[in-house]
């Protein structure tokens, strides 16, 4: 398997929407058949509207505000003596990460599809608090289904979520967290299908959401594209790209404009959540080689039992603390365009503590986890070498669990 | 050669009365419990439908979750849900028994070896709620191969062209989901409107034993004697909840729920 030129890799799927012939599909219930149905087709309309595509750039530039920076972290990279270390400042977006993006196309999706309302997912708010504010701003209802455990220590983006009218609701089966959620958003969407359009918060789920998802975010990498350009004259001839990956939404709108390019080229470096260092738990399905399992409404490396229930996972941070991942990551994975490695908690933290001494940055810990592994490989590696790293959310939603890890907090 | 699931239906036509389907989680409360249970409501039920837990449910309602959550708790593990049937199949006048469940737990297993294993300990029908059509065609045809009967949802989301389909590519049960809803929602609209597109389904597909599910309880269930077949679910699960609950044995609370359905529909 190849990835073919000049196609979005979104689209690189077969009828049953599956890539590489074994990741993603559409495994739902009958009655959402229907509605999966119809989205499908109302998103392949637009995407083919000039207007529509128009009335989105057109809210990137004004709403989101773009570019997001393409800044050169210099002390952390003199620091490390090695690589030469940038950033991508997506969390300069409006609301403080990436989620923005995709938030805005279902709301488009969701006004043409005259429906009143969105219900949506969250782990670490940041999805659940952008579909709010566009919600607030397209005049639309909007349900967050959050798990208890994240409610508790994502409060900052809770708050936020409240204020822009949205409401959210808590979701107490299972593990309490983003996998629950989900769960329960998609039930929800079973039961109120006729009323609600469902957006998810990912790079997950039956095949039109990670298309949606894709399409959207790719909005970075149309960015990172123009900007390296910029700097360099030229697309770095030895440029490495990392970001982390729960879902992957984020690392797939970082890399959309790259695929194409020889990995000795640009090498994409994804890093899951490894957990806390002397604990079994994590959420790595990719890098610590878990099985295929149907979660969600795809096929996707999946941290599972050997019965086949889904394990659960363990990140000090929300938004990767995921047990499966994208259908895309798998296949990526599969063909080796991509590489996946994992950062631990205790590492994650770290990086934290260095980027924001050395550097007028704060990064959530998703991003942290990102960082870590810039750190890692950068000595390593002389200053021919170009590092990127999408810093993809603002660590402001963190500020209690970062308070409590390391003592203090400031921003 | 007829399946023992359409001998059910049509033992229940002669007697001028719908079929009664039950569902229950296998190892709701605990393993011995769920098959004193299967046993023990035999006695009117028709057919037994039985969960088979998974911790991701997309389509279940609170009462079934709760259920399933149970059983995991409990330690209910694949090999034992197949050790119920077959312990199960071994009692004089053992009813037809449907597998129900999330697809997942059916690709861990390997698709080949569940469908053995479901025909070697007695399984006679099996539904995966996630695994709809067209995808569903080849492990339809498996399910064929090895006599058991695979069984399609339609709900009412669905479109007529199609419903052909699926109608078409069935076997000789299909299942029809009142409404748009999980499991064990209260009904949102009215057994007539319900009956109504029931009869646009039978319509379709004059020799196809259909039966209604979602929202069936006590209540509700006279109202739908017309149909071939009528499945309660989450009304037994709760059922079992609540005896647990005031620290009584699920087994006579659950004999006694489904003696009351069947007196509804006879």
């Amino acid at each position: 398997m190849k990835i073919k030129k000049g196609i979005p890799l979104i689209d690189q799927h077969d009828k049953n929407g599956f890539y590489g012939g074994k990741f993603g599909g559409n495994y739902v219930a009958e009655t959402l058949k229907k509605p999966i149905d119809d989205l499908t087709k109302l998103f392949e309309k637009c995407r083919k509207d000039k207007n529509f595509i128009k009335e989105r750039d057109n809210l990137y530039e004004n709403y989101v505000g773009k570019p997001t920076r393409f800044i050169k972290l210099q002390n952390l990279t003199d620091h490390l003596g090695g690589a030469q270390i940038y950033a991508k400042m997506v969390s300069d977006a409006n609301g403080g990460a990436h989620k923005i993006y995709n938030a805005i196309t279902h709301a488009m999706l969701c006004k043409k599809a005259k429906k009143k309302y969105m219900c949506t997912d969250t782990g670490a708010g940041y999805n659940g608090k952008m579909f709010s504010m566009v919600a607030k701003k397209f005049g639309l209802g909007c349900k967050v289904f959050m798990g208890t455990r994240d409610i508790e220590r994502q409060k900052p983006n809770c708050d936020s979520i409240r204020k822009n009218g949205a409401e959210i609701i808590p979701v107490t089966s299972g593990s309490k967290t983003l996998v629950d959620a989900v769960s329960e958003c998609i039930r929800y969407w079973v039961s109120n299908c006729d009323k609600a359009h469902m957006g998810i918060g990912s790079l997950v789920g039956p095949n039109i959401f990670v298309k949606i998802c894709g399409f959207s975010t790719s909005q970075i990498s149309r960015e990172l594209k123009v900007q390296l350009e910029e700097e360099f004259g030229e697309i770095p001839r030895r440029l490495k790209l990392i970001n982390c990956v729960g879902g992957g939404s984020s690392a797939y709108g970082f890399w959309s404009e790259f695929f194409d390019y020889d990995k000795k080229h640009i090498e994409l470096i994804g890093v899951e959540a490894g957990g806390p260092k002397n604990s079994k738990l994590h959420a790595a399905p990719l890098s610590k080689n878990s099985k295929i399992a149907i979660l969600h409404g795809a096929a996707a490396y999946c941290v599972q039992d050997s019965d086949g229930q889904i394990d659960e996972t363990d990140s000090c941070s929300s938004g990767l603390d995921y047990p499966s991942t994208s259908p895309i990551h798998c296949y990526l994975k599969d063909i080796g365009r991509a590489r996946y490695s994992f950062a631990t908690d205790e590492e994650a933290f770290a990086a934290y503590k260095l980027v924001t001494e050395l550097e007028e940055i704060s990064p959530s810990l998703e991003p942290s986890h990102s960082f870590a592994e810039a750190i890692k490989i950068a000595p390593r590696l002389d200053d021919t070498n170009i590092i990127v790293v999408n810093s993809c959310g603002d660590s402001l939603k963190d500020k209690d669990i970062i308070k409590k890890r390391l003592g203090s907090y400031s921003r | 050669m007829k399946s023992q699931i359409s001998l059910a239906f049509k033992k229940c036509r002669k007697e001028n009365r719908p079929a009664l389907l039950t569902y229950t989680v296998a190892g709701d409360n605990t393993k011995k419990k769920s098959l004193e249970i299967l046993k023990s409501i035999s006695e009117y039920a028709d057919i037994l439908e039985l969960g088979f837990a998974h911790n991701a449910p997309t389509a279940d309602g609170p009462q079934i979750q709760n259920s399933s959550y149970r059983a995991l708790k409990n330690g209910i593990k694949l090999k034992d849900v197949f050790q119920i049937v077959k312990n199960y199949k071994k009692i004089k006048n053992a009813k037809p028994c449907i597998l129900m469940g999330y697809y997942q737990m059916v690709y861990k297993y390997g698709e080949k070896k569940f469908v053995r294993k479901c025909k070697q300990v007695g399984v006679d029908g099996l539904i995966i709620v996630d695994l709809p059509f067209p995808e569903n065609k080849e492990f339809s045809r498996l399910c064929k191969k090895n006599f058991i009967t695979f069984i399609q949802l339609l709900s009412p989301t669905t479109s007529k062209e199609r419903m052909k389909k699926i109608i078409q590519s069935s076997h000789d049960m299909i299942y029809y989901i009142s409404m748009l809803s999980t499991t064990g929602g209260k009904l949102k609209i009215s057994p007539n409107k319900i009956l109504k597109n029931y009869f646009k389904i039978k319509r379709l597909s004059k020799t196809k034993n259909a039966v209604i599910g979602f929202g069936i309880t006590e209540k509700t269930i006279s109202s739908f004697k017309k149909a071939d077949g009528l499945v309660v679910g989450s009304a037994l699960c709760k059922g079992i909840s609540d005896s647990l609950k005031k620290r009584q044995n699920p087994v006579i609370k659950l004999n006694k729920m489904v003696k009351k359905l069947k007196s509804r529909i006879t």
